[in-house]
């Protein structure tokens, strides 16, 4: 059992969807899918565990060995990812079975249970797989029911931003594949080992080297399109928006992240740091894009009425934040990227859920008709002031520990201008969550129908991702000994 | 000179081409479907030529000697065996990108049957699939 931890994480969820979609009815559908994301949840702490006492967990799928078989990598990077994936879907399949039934159609919980084991099924899937093309594979299996998750949103808005998610998606996954089979044509292998070692050779020899750069743009197009960054962001506001509030807390806190997290496979195992930074100089195209998407992004969020639009430009400035980290090409700097990673699913995660309880009462999530809820909510506006002290990154919180690394990061690297940037990014964060807390704290309500606070199985999830963003917040030695070794690894310091 | 050697590739790149500019040019979504799908076809397309290599055959593996088995097929097996041991070995195309291919079809057919029915929704939902009208309906909202 144990010894097959690896592909039960992925293939549990996967059984289990087509049974909740099968029995279709929304209770049991409810209960499959949280025994799905709790077991996933368990195995990624037993596998984070396991990897950080003995090392890198390589699983040969049906036995097949390497080149010809499909194996599983599981480093301390892949572990702490599943982890956060994992622990995202288990606390948000809690969360969603109020916020679903409220905003969803009786007769569709059922697909939509099977739609949500599935997208868990492909994130996780992408994070542990060693081979390049199962990864597209995996994607594809989240994209696809990430697609039909959004297009549930009660908006019809909500079908057409699917809809430009789906065509956009598919043309980053379609550009995937093209990376992919450049370099199985030259290298012959699908194996992230084995593409490892034989790039470098190829790139040496010079023959052949033009198509291996071309593999290379493709794949970090196609990533960048499926991780929101400026400017290939434009589906993630809308989609965001319109998907029903249980589905954006939980896709915001992952399927970007997992993203980020195939950015950096790519570039840090399979082509390898110094080919990535120093032959196609990655960060001097990484680096500008990030710092454009912290400013600009944010003050586009500043100018929202929508709170979940709000935060969804919002996301597309902090992913700004862990690009950034990425783009210094160094321990700190990556590992500052994967904390923030980490950090943002806690916070942004908290966010998006706290909206999602003012949603379940109110009906809206605009921000005048959010005048007075700090007096009628009080619980769930002290969350969402919760994860937004963390979102400007204040001390004891985990919004602080990612800045402090990242403004380390900066001025190791001499970039003073990244740093200012990094403060000014604060600064409009500040901003931006301050619209939200002044409008529900300080105006009063026009008419006095009473609004109560948001039900316990809805506040106890969102809680429970603040209290996390606290947690760690204090405690942050877990979370960067974690990153610090996981870039270690990635920068190959550990061989 | 367009060498012909890489008449496959030429081909590949138009197609692709074609596709990508119908998707991001057309206001129809079914036409943007169409756009996607032609502009996924031509890295099937891409992908089945790098496999194929110049005199090879298909990559159905040949056993020299039959083992067992009736009739005709195994008749057919010996033959081209004999015929093959003359040639000391074998060649076969490299089957890994047409199995490749295999799952990006299904994945293909996945995405066109999502989108088709995000359309009928979309249909529904709005009366038009014309982008720029449902723009409009949106800001007007």
């Amino acid at each position: 059992m144990s010894q097959n931890l690896p592909a039960l994480l992925v293939v549990v969820p996967m059984m289990l969807a087509p049974i909740a979609a099968l029995i279709n009815r929304s209770g049991p559908a409810w209960v499959i899918a949280t025994s799905g994301a709790w077991f996933a949840f368990g195995a990624a702490v037993q596998l984070l565990r396991r990897v950080m006492t003995e090392g890198m967990i390589v699983y040969s799928l049906g036995g097949w060995v390497a080149p010809i078989g499909i194996e599983y990598r599981i480093d301390q990077l892949a572990a702490f990812v599943t982890l956060i994936v994992s622990a995202i879907a288990a606390v948000g399949v809690l969360y969603a079975r109020t916020s679903v039934a409220s905003e969803i159609e009786e007769d569709r919980h059922a697909l939509f249970y099977a739609a949500f084991l599935l997208n868990v099924c492909g994130l996780l899937g992408i994070a542990i797989t060693g081979d390049v093309f199962n990864v597209f594979v995996f994607l594809e299996i989240s994209s696809l029911s990430a697609y039909s998750m959004i297009a549930l949103g009660q908006d019809r808005r909500a079908l057409t931003s699917a809809f430009q998610y789906l065509i956009m998606g598919s043309v980053g996954a379609t550009f995937i594949v093209i990376g992919i089979g450049l370099l199985f044509v030259m290298t012959g292998t699908l194996g992230m080992a084995d593409l490892a070692e034989r790039i470098p050779a190829i790139w040496a020899s010079g023959d052949g080297d033009r198509t291996i750069a071309v593999a290379f743009t493709f794949l970090t197009v196609g990533v960048t399109l499926k991780l929101a960054l400026f400017p290939l962001h434009l589906w993630l506001p809308n989609a965001y928006t319109y998907a029903p509030s249980a589905v954006t807390g939980y896709m915001a806190a992952t399927s970007t992240k997992v993203s980020i997290y195939l950015l950096l496979r790519f570039f840090f195992s399979v082509f390898g740091v110094e080919f990535s930074f120093e032959q196609m100089r990655l960060d001097a195209i990484l680096m500008p894009l990030a710092l454009v998407a912290i400013l600009a992004m944010s003050s586009v969020a500043i100018y929202q009425s929508n709170v979940k639009r709000l935060l969804a430009f919002s996301s597309v400035a902090q992913i700004g934040y862990m690009i950034l980290g990425i783009s210094f090409g160094s321990v700190i700097g990556v590992a500052a990227g994967i904390i923030h990673l980490f950090n943002h699913a806690l916070m942004k995660g908290a966010l998006f859920m706290a909206m999602g309880c003012v949603m379940y009462r109110i009906g809206s999530v605009r921000i005048e008709d959010m005048k007075g809820l700090g007096k009628s909510m009080p619980w769930t506006m002290a969350a969402f002031v919760g994860g937004g002290l963390s979102m400007i990154g204040v001390p004891m919180t985990v919004g602080f520990v990612s800045k402090w690394y990242l403004l380390q990061a900066a001025i190791k690297g001499g970039n003073w201008l990244a740093a200012v940037v990094v403060v000014v990014g604060s600064l409009m964060a500040l901003v931006y969550i301050w619209k939200v807390i002044e409008v529900a704290y300080f105006k009063r309500r026009e008419n006095d129908d009473p609004i109560e606070e948001a039900p316990l199985s809805l506040l106890i999830p969102t809680w429970t991702l603040v209290a996390a963003s606290f947690w760690f917040g204090i405690d942050a030695g877990t979370t960067s000994d974690v990153a610090m070794s996981a870039a270690e690894s990635l920068l190959g310091m550990m061989q | 000179m367009i060498s012909f050697a890489l008449f496959n590739y030429w081909a590949v790149i138009v197609l692709m081409m074609v596709g990508f500019y119908a998707l991001i040019s057309r206001d129809n979504l079914v036409k943007k479907l169409i756009g996607l799908n032609i502009f996924q076809t031509s890295v099937i397309m891409m992908y089945v030529s790098f496999g194929k290599i110049s005199g090879g055959t298909a990559p159905i593996l040949i056993e020299s000697g039959g083992h067992g088995g009736d009739g005709h097929g195994v008749q057919v097996a010996g033959d081209a065996a004999h015929a093959m041991r003359d040639n000391a070995e074998i060649l076969y195309s490299n089957p890994i990108p047409h199995v490749l291919m295999l799952t990006a079809i299904v994945v293909g057919v996945a995405t066109l049957a999502l989108g088709l029915s995000l359309v009928v929704r979309i249909k529904e939902a709005y009366g038009t699939i014309e982008e720029d009208e449902i723009t409009r309906m949106d800001n007007a909202a």
